[in-house]
């Protein structure tokens, strides 16, 4: 257990290494910040003071070692735009983030469980062509559309949601169903799938034999069986959920990381850009490896023993 | 286990299950009748395919569904017919006076469930007992199916227990209920020599204290020699032939019994082929006009191929369904 741990560790500072290479490079293709820092009427010398100063006149190479070297420090350079240590900046707004991708998983598991079960045991009746439809227009628009949609009828005409910013519970309601909706596609599908097989298994024929409720043979030993691979998927479907947050937080001006994403590629503000990706790698990493220790809970046949 | 009943406990009639495919339909259980008493053990034979594991699940209507249906006949528990019950009342009737014991032990536990929660689920669900009540019942039923170390093997999983012990735990669990009816689908065939032979031996010896009557079905007539008191030969959705065991393998009647007991590899006869019977039984979809087994049968007449035999009774309670038995 030890050594997997420690493997894990390893694999997910490789991955951070190959992703902060990536985004490093990444950044700096969108074009010199001094262009947006520096007023429209400043003089070629001053642009050029700014950039020696700033040390972007250095090899990449250079410029990526000098920012690993500080990064591991905990160091990871000041806001271009404001000057604010981008940890703090990044920080403030992770909150955020992890707070709407939470509720949208929620949301998306609300919809789906009963959707992927119900299709599942009415296969080719009513339920199950509701089911699935719901799960392909959800997965088939993009989410920037239904977001605006949704801001146009519940926002502007209805006047039930407010549409933007954060405050109470019912800001969270249009970001989060935007975001839910989209992911809970691949969970119905793949609940419905795996309540086919597990229906069809000898177990649950055993259960019905005992005489128990079907009510209880499909939401107890059906159910319990399908959602391993669910499990498993929830870790994968967080990253999405976080990655296509990105448009949802601007879209719905949510203080989030991805709108601070956005931001700070407007601004080619590379210290914050920088920050900002690596903690959602970390994000991504620390949530599937919660699921790959909570697939032992699930399944006790991971266990061991 | 009450007064000696009168009749038999359970009365199959007719029993017709038909399935429905995109091939059309299949006559899978196709007029099965029999009747089972308190503490008799029925086994019923025959090929694979020969309807014998949709008879079983037919008698609890836990048949495949929308894949197959009953068409027709009755089962009648005590008189009662399940097939006229609705699915609530037919519920009622599962686990608690009909239990099923399933073939394969490997995939009958639910591998999320410890075998003790599964086995609860069935105490608490026939004898509505709770607490520490229920872990004295669920330890009994173990030890009653000769799981060693009960109180502590509750807490295990399916996977942490051998096939046998597996075996045993779907037995406790089918036997929670205190059935009067157990059907075993098969039970042993999973299971190595020596652990059926301890299996079967545990169930003999429940089956006296209870009075419990068994439909034991099984290809493997070592075992039929050593549980069963009748026999019912199916064949292609029927059955052939029904007789005590004895008088079964001493004299068997129906051409196909003769020929099915005659592929059964022996030992002693040091033979150098194993005998097989020629042909194919016939397609659930395409049933014979006559007889179904006359396509394979050696003594087969004109009228074999063209009309269905009846049911022939014949002595000692034995019965044959074939032309050659008609005079």
């Amino acid at each position: 257990m030890i050594r997997v741990v420690f493997f894990r560790l390893m694999q997910s500072l490789v991955t951070l290494l190959i992703t902060s290479v990536i985004i490093f490079a990444l950044a700096r293709t969108s074009g010199s910040p001094a262009d947006l820092v520096l007023a429209p009427e400043a003089t070629p010398a001053e642009r050029q003071a700014y950039i020696e100063r700033m040390g972007f006149d250095r090899p990449l190479a250079y410029q990526y070692l000098i920012f690993l070297k500080n990064a591991l420090q905990g160091d990871f350079g000041k806001s271009l735009r404001t000057g604010q240590p981008a940890t703090r900046l990044v920080f403030e707004r992770l909150g955020g983030t992890l707070r709407l991708a939470t509720v949208a998983l929620l949301i998306a598991l609300a919809i789906s469980l009963p959707l992927g079960v119900v299709a599942a045991t009415q296969r080719g009746r009513t339920w199950d062509r509701v089911g699935l439809g719901f799960a392909l227009l959800g997965q088939s628009v993009p989410s920037f559309w239904k977001a605006i949609v949704f801001v146009i009828i519940f926002g502007v005409w209805l006047r039930w949601l407010p549409t933007s910013g954060v405050g109470t519970w019912r800001h969270y309601i249009l970001p989060a169903v935007t975001l839910g909706w989209g992911v809970s596609a691949g969970i119905v599908r793949l609940l419905r799938s795996g309540m086919l097989e597990v229906m069809g298994s000898e177990y649950i024929k055993l259960a019905r034999a005992k005489g128990l409720r079907e009510s209880v043979v499909v939401w107890k030993h059906g159910l319990r069986n399908a959602l391993i691979p669910v499990i498993t998927f929830i870790g994968f479907m967080y990253g999405i959920i976080i990655a296509s947050g990105v448009v949802i937080e601007v879209v719905f001006g949510w203080p989030g990381l991805g709108l601070l994403a956005y931001e700070s590629t407007l601004w080619r503000d590379f210290p914050v850009l920088q920050l900002t990706v690596l903690l959602f790698t970390v994000i991504v990493i620390v949530i599937n490896f919660l699921v790959d220790v909570s697939y032992g809970l699930v399944d006790p046949r991971v266990r061991g023993g | 286990m009450g007064e000696a009943p009168t009749g038999p406990v359970l009365e199959v009639k007719d029993l017709r299950t038909h399935l429905f495919t995109s091939r059309g339909v299949g006559r899978a259980v196709d007029g099965v009748s029999f009747a089972l008493r308190r503490g008799e053990t029925l086994g019923l034979v025959g090929e694979s395919g020969s309807g014998k594991s949709l008879t079983c699940l037919s008698l609890l209507r836990l048949n495949p569904q929308p894949a197959s249906r009953i068409v027709g006949g009755a089962v009648l528990y005590e008189g009662t017919d399940l097939l006229a019950k609705t699915d609530e009342e037919m519920r009622r009737y599962r686990g608690k006076r009909i239990a099923l014991v399933l073939q394969d032990p490997m995939t009958a536990l639910n591998p999320v469930f410890t075998v003790g929660n599964q086995i609860f689920e069935a105490i608490r669900l026939h004898q509505g007992a709770r607490g520490s009540r229920l872990r004295k019942i669920a330890a009994e039923m173990m030890r009653l199916l000769r799981i060693p170390d009960p109180e502590q093997r509750l807490g295990d999983y399916p996977h942490q227990f051998s096939g046998g012990m597996r075996q045993r735990a779907v037995g406790a669990i089918a036997l929670s209920g205190k059935p009067s009816v157990l059907i075993a689908d098969e039970p042993t065939t999973a299971l190595d020599v020596t652990i059926q032979a301890a299996y079967l031996e545990v169930l003999k010896e429940i089956q006296r204290r209870e009075r419990l009557a068994i439909l034991f079905v099984t290809h493997d007539f070592a075992v039929v020699a050593r549980m069963c008191d009748r026999v019912a030969v199916m064949y292609a959705g029927k059955i052939v032939e029904t007789a005590d065991t004895w008088r079964l393998f001493d004299d068997p009647r129906h051409p196909y019994t003769v020929a099915l007991l005659r592929s059964v590899p022996d030992v002693e006869a040091r033979i150098e082929r194993l005998y097989a019977i020629e042909g194919q039984p016939p397609s659930v979809f395409e049933p014979a006009k006559g007889c179904a087994f006359a396509a394979r049968c050696p003594h087969a007449e004109a009228r074999c191929h063209d009309e269905p035999p009846p049911d022939v009774p014949l002595e000692g309670g034995r019965a044959v369904r074939c032309w050659l038995f008609v005079r």
